[in-house]
């Protein structure tokens, strides 16, 4: 895969947008991986925390927005227990799903939850899921 | 009336490009005083120096102005020429028009930098009048050294001065002296083993006839000033008298209890007496006295009875000793960050993580284990290592920010150690950077890699932990994007090297500066690496900040021949720009003697013929003061003045403002 | 002693056994779980960008209410105590999302409470070694495997419990309940929490890496302090008894049920009966 790199896409405003609403400054990333080491869920995401991070430096929406690691990301904050560099991935990729929830895209429909889940989860289970998913 | 010359220099174009250096010379001529101006290309060349001795004798000036660079550049250069041509040279003053003119002013017009530079130069040729002519100050030279830490670096210095011809005073807190190097097995790039090119120097330095050892012993007070230093030395009772100690070692034998071995980076146990390590300097015993029984409860005692010699004495006491040195080394070297930070990775929970100063001693032939490679837990040969590097080095969260600068070098030099002790095994190598600069250092790195197949990863580990008897090392290759897992049978975590605990308390003892990680600070980082803000006091070694064995061994030698320079005349020559008191009018009120931060006032009292004392007068040390002027704002009377920068002297330059 | 208390939804539902187990337990320590008069739900995640300060506005409400009862307010479900004890500092640090956040919910909160967790409560205001005294079953012989999670623990710097990479709180209390805590490697790793709701096989290897690596360690039980964790545990565990031959389960409790065991409170109120793999065989097993 080839990213094209430029000075539009590295200061483009969508990655502004992702510093300014994750809080993070993504220049303090300097992709030692220990976030993707220690990911319980970086098996299962397109691209694990620390690449997150670099595809967002190099400037490459696309890819980042169509990977399934926002969605997957469980918030646990192991990534930024144990950064060095006091970067937090989980705040990047909430910021990367609340980009695509404040538009009105849910990543789950309300409607398809399966009924045993909602009476028997954990109200807790519900209210974040819903935070996390539904716009 | 003043005979005055004004000298404008262009320097080529970084003054000339913004100034007007003729319109400033000719504006310059107009002012009283002045009777000789001109502008040159370059006034710090050869011809520009001559011309302006020249000058000086032809038109028997009596104060020179030079508008020129910063004073820090080459007030020395021009008061020089000017004392060769027969003026005082603190009748040679420097107009700043390059720094703080003509470099920060961009108007190509020249207007601004023009104007400016009048300015300037008129306030300096108004002060110039008001100088008086100054004298150096001579103070005598005691030829002494006292080196700090019996490293590899203070050993190197206290050798190189010692072979200089002169006395040194190696003082070293461990019961021997070797410092960190003596724990190492073989060192990069050229894999001689440690002990072997150390212990040749570490006897020299006993041997040598112009060194004096103090082994278990601390800096206890200093005093003084360069050239003339008082310090006192904590000697620790070592519970042996070492002049009837013959170090046949047979109260080491006797001694039927253990401590945790401190040399062995506590991988095994040593007796209650004890030398650190077989070719210990002095190869005389100390007793660990926390843990010896008889020093506590009055019991045992074995190791007096086997003493043949008679030389063990439970009731020594330790003893201040006190050595007057003109010149200090500081050399005290560095620790390891303590392993237990990093909870993620298990040291002290798992055995068989370990440090990198452990793993050179299971590698050292000398050490615990005769240089087998084992696992502290069972014994087994481990067949694969994880080395882990930056433990807690760039590390702003856990550890410290910056690089520790060997970790590189020694985890590619464990890599095939391991390699050449355990044919078989498989040695892993988390990273995020390789720093191997250094002549052969990156072909090294690369041999570690290419020859002895060390598997390197980029990326940091997340997490260490135990599962059915494997170490499980999980972490990141990011070149590959993958979070990886190693079952590994050992861990060795390459910690990040810290200044010694301590080392602010030493630096306030000595008085010299350091930064937030308490390393101790050079003058200037480039241009004057192995001096201190405090004069006679130099820096050697990772005190400094960390550093490879070649980096400490240069800077040891390069103390050396700053301390050898001094001590090459019997009085030392400093600038009179130091503070006097106006004896008529100082009323002891003491405000300067509390302000000066340098120690440098004293108290002296005018007697009459009996001896009775009239009054008393603050009194300025020459040799300590260092011209901050503190005294001269806190003098409530108004009595102490500054030579060369005279309230008269400040005030005639804002008058012409 | 009374302390004013936070339940949060679950407790009062799907969770009631922690509950419960928690204020009975509390009865016999000689403290008052007080529910606070008046309290909603804290949203069940710290909003993760500080941009969001709607996020806040719930815990904030609750933290509010709290402080109309005094200077602490204590909780039991982990995710609530993260969510409150986070909120809060964000208020007390943040002057300009506590003015935001205050004007919007029209109230002069400044951060001046005290968000504990029940077992500092425990810990810090009772005292593990009075908890030992009162012990009427020690549970010797009990090997707990003690499962922190992630929001007890994280971020160290807002939450500050116990030390995020090797804490002891939780094994210190079932220690001087007679238990023989056992370290396991997954004990501050993620159960799959919130991906519950679509995506269970997530939740099922997660959880089911904190199951297995606490049984290979040795342990006989789990003990949680969370609610999402209890449930993905034992919904994972459902199907891996289901799925796998040789997966026999581990019952997985709540640290007050435990203790509640420890104090005396009766077998058949502690709600053990609803867990997939159930403790009182190897209590009986056991001796205790």
């Amino acid at each position: 895969m080839k990213i094209k790199i430029s000075k539009e896409n590295l200061q483009s405003e969508f990655v502004r947008k992702v510093e300014r609403i994750s809080g993070e400054t993504l220049s303090n990333c300097y992709q030692c991986g220990n976030c993707t080491g220690g990911c319980p869920v970086s098996y299962e995401m397109d691209y694990g925390p620390s690449q997150i991070i670099r595809l967002l430096q190099l400037g490459e929406e696309g890819l980042l927005m169509n990977a399934n690691s926002m969605w997957v990301c469980v918030g646990c904050l192991q990534c930024y227990s144990r950064c060095p560099k006091c970067v937090s991935a989980a705040n990047i990729l909430e910021a990367l799903r609340q980009l695509t929830l404040r538009k009105g895209t849910d990543h789950e429909n309300v409607s398809d939850l399966p009924f045993p889940f909602l009476k028997n989860a954990p109200q807790q289970a519900i209210v974040c899921g819903f935070r996390k998913f539904v716009s | 009336m003043s005979r005055i010359g004004v000298f404008v220099c262009q320097c080529g174009n970084n003054i000339a490009s913004t100034v007007d250096t003729k319109k400033v010379a000719e504006e310059m001529s107009k002012m009283p005083g002045v009777v000789y101006t001109c502008d040159y290309k370059f006034m710090c060349s050869a011809p520009g120096q001559e011309n302006l001795r020249e000058i000086v004798k032809a038109q028997k000036l009596d104060g020179v102005v030079v508008s020129a660079c910063s004073p820090h550049m080459h007030e020395k250069t021009f008061r020089k020429a000017c004392e060769s041509a027969g003026l005082n040279p603190y009748k040679c003053e420097i107009s700043n028009i390059r720094e703080q003119c003509s470099w920060v002013h961009h108007d190509k017009t020249k207007k601004v930098g023009t104007i400016k530079s009048i300015d300037l130069t008129r306030m300096t040729i108004e002060r110039l009048k008001k100088n008086r002519p100054l004298k150096n100050i001579n103070i005598p030279v005691k030829k002494r050294a006292l080196v700090i830490g019996g490293g590899i670096a203070g050993i190197q210095a206290a050798l190189d001065i010692a072979d200089g011809g002169i006395e040194v005073i190696l003082v070293e807190k461990e019961p021997s002296i070797g410092g960190n190097m003596a724990r190492l097995s073989e060192t990069f790039p050229t894999m001689d083993c440690s002990q072997c090119i150390l212990t040749p120097k570490m006897v020299e330095a006993e041997l040598h006839d112009n060194i004096t050892i103090y082994t278990w012993s601390e800096i206890e007070k200093v005093d003084g000033y360069i050239g003339n230093f008082t310090v006192q030395i904590r000697k620790k009772a070592k519970y042996v008298d070492e002049q009837l100690c013959t170090g046949c070692g047979e109260c080491i034998e006797k001694c039927p209890f253990k401590a945790d071995n401190e040399f062995e980076m506590k991988l095994n146990k040593r007796k209650v007496i004890y030398t650190p390590f077989p070719q210990a300097v002095p190869n005389i015993p100390v007793i660990d006295a926390p843990h010896c029984v008889k020093i506590q409860k009055d019991k045992c005692g074995a190791c007096a009875i086997i003493c043949g010699p008679n030389a063990i004495d439970f009731k020594q006491k330790d003893q201040i000793i006190t050595e007057e040195v003109g010149a200090i080394i500081v050399a005290t070297g560095y620790q390891l960050m303590p392993n237990e930070r990093f909870g993620e990775y298990g040291y002290g929970k798992i055995k068989d993580v370990i440090s990198g100063l452990q793993f050179e001693r299971l590698a050292s032939s000398s050490g615990p284990t005769g240089g087998e490679i084992i696992r502290p837990s069972d014994g087994n040969v481990p067949k694969s290592v994880v080395f882990i590097q930056c433990v807690g080095s760039r590390d702003e969260k856990k550890g410290v920010a910056y690089c520790s600068k060997v970790c590189c070098m020694y985890t590619a030099k464990h890599t095939m150690l391991y390699k050449h002790k355990v044919h078989d095994g498989q040695s892993y190598v988390f990273y995020m950077d390789i720093r191997s600069a250094g002549k052969r250092y990156e072909e090294f790195v690369r041999r570690a890699i290419e020859h002895d197949g060390a598997m390197y990863l980029r990326g940091r580990v997340s997490r260490v932990y135990e599962r059915n008897g494997k170490i499980v090392v999980q972490g990141a290759d990011t070149l590959s994007g993958n979070q990886v897992e190693i079952e590994a049978d050992m861990v060795v975590l390459a910690t990040a090297i810290l200044a010694r605990d301590g080392a602010d308390t030493l630096a306030q003892r000595l008085g010299i500066g350091y930064d937030k990680h308490k390393f101790y600070n050079e003058y200037h980082p480039k241009l004057r690496p192995v001096e201190t803000v405090t004069g006679g006091i130099y820096l050697a070694g990772t005190c400094a900040g960390p550093m490879d064995i070649p980096d400490s061994v240069s800077m040891g030698g390069a103390t050396a021949s700053k301390v050898l320079g001094l001590f090459s005349s019997d009085e030392m020559s400093r600038e009179p720009i130091t503070a006097i008191v106006n004896r008529a009018i100082c009323n002891a009120c003491w405000d300067c003697l509390n302000a000066c931060p340098y120690s440098a006032i004293e108290k002296e009292s005018e007697n009459d013929r009996h001896g009775n004392i009239l009054r008393w007068l603050a009194k300025v040390n020459d040799g300590l003061c260092q011209g901050c002027g503190i005294c001269v704002a806190a003098c409530r009377s108004k009595c102490i003045d500054l030579q060369g920068y005279t309230d008269e002297q400040v005030y005639a330059a804002i008058n012409a403002f | 002693m009374k302390i004013p208390y936070y339940p949060g939804c679950t407790l009062n539902t799907v969770a009631k056994d922690f509950d419960t187990s928690a204020r009975e337990a509390a009865t016999v320590l000689g403290l008052e779980l007080k529910e606070l008069d008046q309290w909603n739900c804290c949203g069940a995640s710290f909003p993760l960008t500080p941009d969001n300060v709607m996020g806040l506005t719930a815990p904030t409400k609750v933290l509010v209410n709290a402080r109309k009862e005094g200077d602490t307010v204590t909780t039991l479900c982990s995710v609530c105590y993260n969510v409150l004890k986070r909120t809060n500092k964000a208020i007390n640090d943040d002057r300009d999302r506590r003015n935001l956040i205050n004007e919007f919910i029209e109230e002069e909160y400044d951060g001046s409470l005290q968000v504990i967790h029940f077992l500092e409560v425990l810990r810090d205001r009772i005292g593990f070694d009075k908890v030992k005294n009162l012990v009427k079953r020690p549970l010797k012989g009990i090997k707990t495997g003690t499962y922190y999670g992630c929001m007890l623990l994280r971020p160290f710097e807002d939450i500050g419990i116990d030390d995020p990479e090797a804490p002891v709180i939780f094994e210190d209390l079932l220690r001087s309940l007679g238990c023989e805590p056992v370290e396991f490697p997954n004990k501050i790793e993620c159960c799959g929490a919130h991906l519950a709701m679509g995506n269970e096989d997530v939740v099922v290897r997660l959880s089911g890496n904190v199951m297995t690596s606490a049984i290979d360690s040795g342990a006989d039980l789990i003990v949680t302090s969370c609610p999402l964790c209890q449930y993905n545990l034992e919904k994972s565990q459902k199907r891996l008894v289901q799925d796998t031959a040789d997966y026999s389960g581990i019952p997985v409790l709540y640290f007050t049920q435990i203790l509640g065991l420890a104090l005396g409170q009766s077998e058949d109120m502690l709600g053990f009966e609803k867990n997939i793999c159930d403790i009182r065989p190897l209590l009986k097993e056991k001796g205790v």
